[in-house]
């Protein structure tokens, strides 16, 4: 199924980007000066410096980047009016690369049009994103970079107001980290809008997914250093992520179906609740394994967990959604369960089970997948949808909270 | 002497039909200076190499080496060099990670082509290591100097920076911020290409030369290690070991009987599968595990490249990627053994897109060769991903 899934996407996105969406924004008339001055500054940046861009717009040619400096901030003087364009970039995988630089603080700017991915930070402690805007101007296409902002092995993190656009991967990804907090951002237009993978420790609240392909996306990956657990996603509106998937074959979000809000695939700890999940065409929460993602058959490595366990859906407001799933199979399972004008219920789950966890038929009270107060969809997936079917009660269950994520910045 | 005055007198033919500088014998060694602190103006001022009557020699006690495979950096030549201040202690010999060079250390890379016309801008993809140099001088009138790089250890750490060669190839001026040098690239492989070489500009320096993220150290070197020197000099008739060399010349210390050896690799076309491995290996331990390592700055890949890497998933083999984007090629898998044409791996060294590409920096033309020793290696490789 996922396979199929997967070449539905693919198509999808080959329309799409055949298509050719709309013109990345016209920078002819970009200063283009001001990028030797910004290098050199970054170049220069010693522990404290501020790096202030003036209003303006800016052709910047080469990937930027700082190294193993701390304390620096760089500000613009606001999001609309301090653009960095990469339109024309030439050289770099990157737009802005931060890489061992404790204490970083970026804000107030714009990142539009890179070649590869626009913010990377990676291996910080106390990093501050707050007020920027990323995006791909010419809306989503594959074309596009694949993360827009994109801290990973760091520590200690905030994002904060800030709007991601037209990712071919992920807005907002925040991968292999700990202790986040990402709130009050907007996503929307990219394959997933925001993004926690591997990570420890992340409150995702108060934003707004939507128009992705889906909303909000808790992963965990194998052959990677760290697991994830803990992220509370909460509070957010997640709604109309139905833009159809234009990630690239093989990326672990090339096969998220259009029309999901709020995606887990094998993290554990996870907490979803008090958010406002509307008209999301496939499910509004979707609980799945990695089994589900198109690599059902590779060897894993052994410390890694495969499954979604410790998953608790609290109330939340769902409105619409459900009915018009992406990629046939999951159409047909909706028509034959539900009828040609019915719905998915609000929750679906792979139905992926560790069977080496299993106690009298049940998973241990504390690993459990429990959902307030709707249905769940059981999708069966082990044994080919044989005997898909909506449960609730065996979801009716508890688990201890987690704690709020305090940062010390 | 083998070859100078034969050079030269070519060399000299070729400057009287063109009207460029006449060539002479080579000038005396410059004295490398011992610089504390800052970026001087001009590369003559650390007296690390010296250019005059169409040569550009080493300075006094400057000691070239090679690595047994080298870095792909669009094909350039590099001569490198080490020199450690007079009356300082030894390098310490490590085993698997770069030497512990003393204070004052400078090591210098200098990438150039083969000429191919008279057109400076025009350059040959076709050179192999150390052409053009002999009995310590680099023959100017035959190649076109790029940039030299200097690594310098001052105060416990490595700084790093560039200097860009003039047009008149007489002086090489300091490039903090880096450069783009537009060249014609001409090889037997490609025939023509555009080439937007890049001189990296000091914190791209540390994109590739930081690579362990989980000290404070930084930049360091990548090259100077027991592996990569241990075979012969090459562009010499000695076949002794450089670490023996380097022991003979008071650079280095505590060298143990066994020494590891990074397998020698030029870019020919092999057929035995154990060689395919062990110079497919090397190639990757050169070209990616700078970055690709268990701490270095791709760990967040999960893909670790050193040469004592198991087979396995972190090997890349049956591995799906994790935040590779358009790089995965519409493929699912680092390595799908028995299929190159299936692997994300040769899909991505085979690019030149900024955001696929493979390594992310010190490129922009492809490989071909690196590529068809990975290809050849992954066809060869048993096994299935289930």
């Amino acid at each position: 199924m996922a396979g199929l899934r997967i070449s539905i996407c693919i198509l999808a996105a080959a329309l799409l980007a055949g298509c050719g969406g709309e013109q990345t924004r016209d920078v002819s008339g970009f200063d283009r000066d001001y990028q030797q001055t910004l290098m050199e500054q970054l170049l220069d940046a010693q522990p404290g410096t501020v790096i202030e861009i003036p209003a303006g717009e800016f052709i910047i040619e080469r990937g930027l980047s700082l190294s193993g400096v701390d304390g620096v901030t760089i500000r613009g003087a606001g999001a609309d009016v301090t653009i960095l364009s990469f339109a024309e970039q030439r050289q770099g995988a990157e737009g802005l690369l931060v890489s061992g630089s404790d204490d970083f603080t970026i804000e107030n700017l714009a990142i539009e049009d890179t070649i590869g991915d626009a913010l990377k930070i990676t291996d910080g402690t106390n990093i501050v994103i707050r007020g920027v805007r990323v995006e791909w101007t010419n809306g989503p296409s594959t074309e596009n970079g694949a993360y827009a902002i994109y801290p990973v092995q760091s520590e200690n993190i905030l994002i904060e107001n800030s709007i991601a656009i037209g990712a071919s991967d992920a807005g907002i990804y925040v991968g292999q980290s700990d202790t986040i907090i990402v709130r009050n951002n907007i996503a929307e237009y990219n394959v997933a809008g925001i993004e926690i993978e591997n990570s420890r420790n992340a409150d995702v609240y108060a934003n707004i997914a939507r128009h992705n392909t889906g909303g909000i996306l808790v992963f965990d990956m194998p052959h990677l250093p760290r697991p994830g657990f803990g992220t509370r996603v909460f509070n957010n509106e997640v709604h109309e992520n139905n833009t159809a998937n234009f990630g690239h074959a093989g990326t672990p979000v090339a096969g998220v179906p259009a029309g999901t809000g709020i995606l887990i695939n094998s993290g554990d700890g996870v907490e979803i609740y008090d958010n406002l999940l509307r008209d999301n065409r496939t499910g509004h929460v979707i609980i799945s394994s990695f089994f589900s993602s198109g690599f059902e058959n590779l060897e894993l490595n052994s410390d890694y967990d495969p499954y979604p366990e410790s998953i608790w859906v609290g109330p939340n407001v769902y409105e619409g959604g459900g009915g018009n799933p992406d990629g046939l199979e999951l159409q047909a399972m909706r028509i034959a369960m539900f009828g040609p004008t019915g719905r998915f219920p609000p929750v679906i789950w792979d139905g992926y089970v560790d069977p080496d966890k299993m106690v009298d038929g049940a998973l241990p009270a504390e690993q459990r997948l429990c959902v307030e107060g709707v249905d769940v969809l059981n999708a069966d997936l082990p044994n080919d949808a044989s005997n898909a079917r909506v449960e609730s009660e065996t979801f009716r269950c508890t688990l201890p909270r987690l704690s709020p994520v305090e940062l010390e910045l | 002497m083998r070859h100078r005055l034969l050079c030269g007198l070519l060399a000299l033919g070729l400057a009287a039909c063109s009207g460029d500088a006449r060539q002479g014998p080579p000038p005396a060694p410059p004295t490398p200076a011992l610089i504390e602190a800052g970026w001087p103006a001009t590369l003559s001022d650390w007296g690390q190499l010296a250019v005059g009557e169409g040569w550009l020699v080493l300075g006094e006690g400057v000691t070239p080496y090679t690595l047994n495979t080298g870095l792909f950096t669009d094909d350039a030549l590099k001569l490198r060099t080490v020199w450690l201040p007079d009356g300082s202690a030894s390098a310490h010999y490590r085993e698997r990670e770069v030497f512990d060079f003393p204070d004052g250390t400078v090591i210098t890379k200098t990438f150039y082509y083969p000429r191919a016309g008279q057109d400076l801008t025009r350059v040959s993809g076709d050179g192999f290591s150390m052409q053009h140099f002999d009995e310590g001088a680099l023959n100017l009138m035959a190649v076109r100097l790029v940039e030299t790089r200097i690594l310098v250890h001052r105060n416990d750490q490595w700084d790093a920076v560039s200097y860009v060669w003039n047009e008149d190839q007489s002086e090489a001026e300091l490039a903090r911020t880096g450069a783009f040098v537009d060249l014609t690239l001409i090889s037997t492989a490609m025939g023509e290409e555009r080439l937007d070489y890049l001189v990296p500009n000091v914190n791209q320096c540390a994109n590739c030369h930081n690579t362990n993220t989980s000290d404070t150290i930084g930049t360091r070197p990548i090259g100077p290690k027991a592996r990569h020197l241990n075979g012969p000099l090459d562009g010499t008739d000695d076949t002794h070991s450089q670490i023996q060399r380097w022991v003979e010349l008071g650079l280095l210390t505590g060298v143990p009987d066994d020494l590891p050896a990074a397998p020698i690799w030029r870019g020919e076309t092999l057929s035995d599968p154990s060689a395919i491995n062990a110079a497919a290996r090397g190639y990757l331990d050169i070209n990616c595990a700078h970055c690709h390592s268990r701490t270095g700055q791709a760990d967040t890949s999960g893909l670790y490249l050193e040469p004592w890497e198991p087979e396995g998933a972190n090997l890349g083999v049956c591995k799906p990627p994790i935040a590779a984007g358009r790089g995965t090629g519409n493929r699912h898998l680092g390595i799908v053994p028995g299929d190159a044409e299936a692997s994300i791996f040769t899909y991505r060294m085979a690019s030149t897109r900024a955001d696929v590409m493979m390594p992310e920096l010190g490129r922009a033309t492809v490989d071909e060769a690196g590529v068809a020793l990975v290809a050849a290696w992954i066809d060869a490789m048993a096994g299935s991903c289930g």
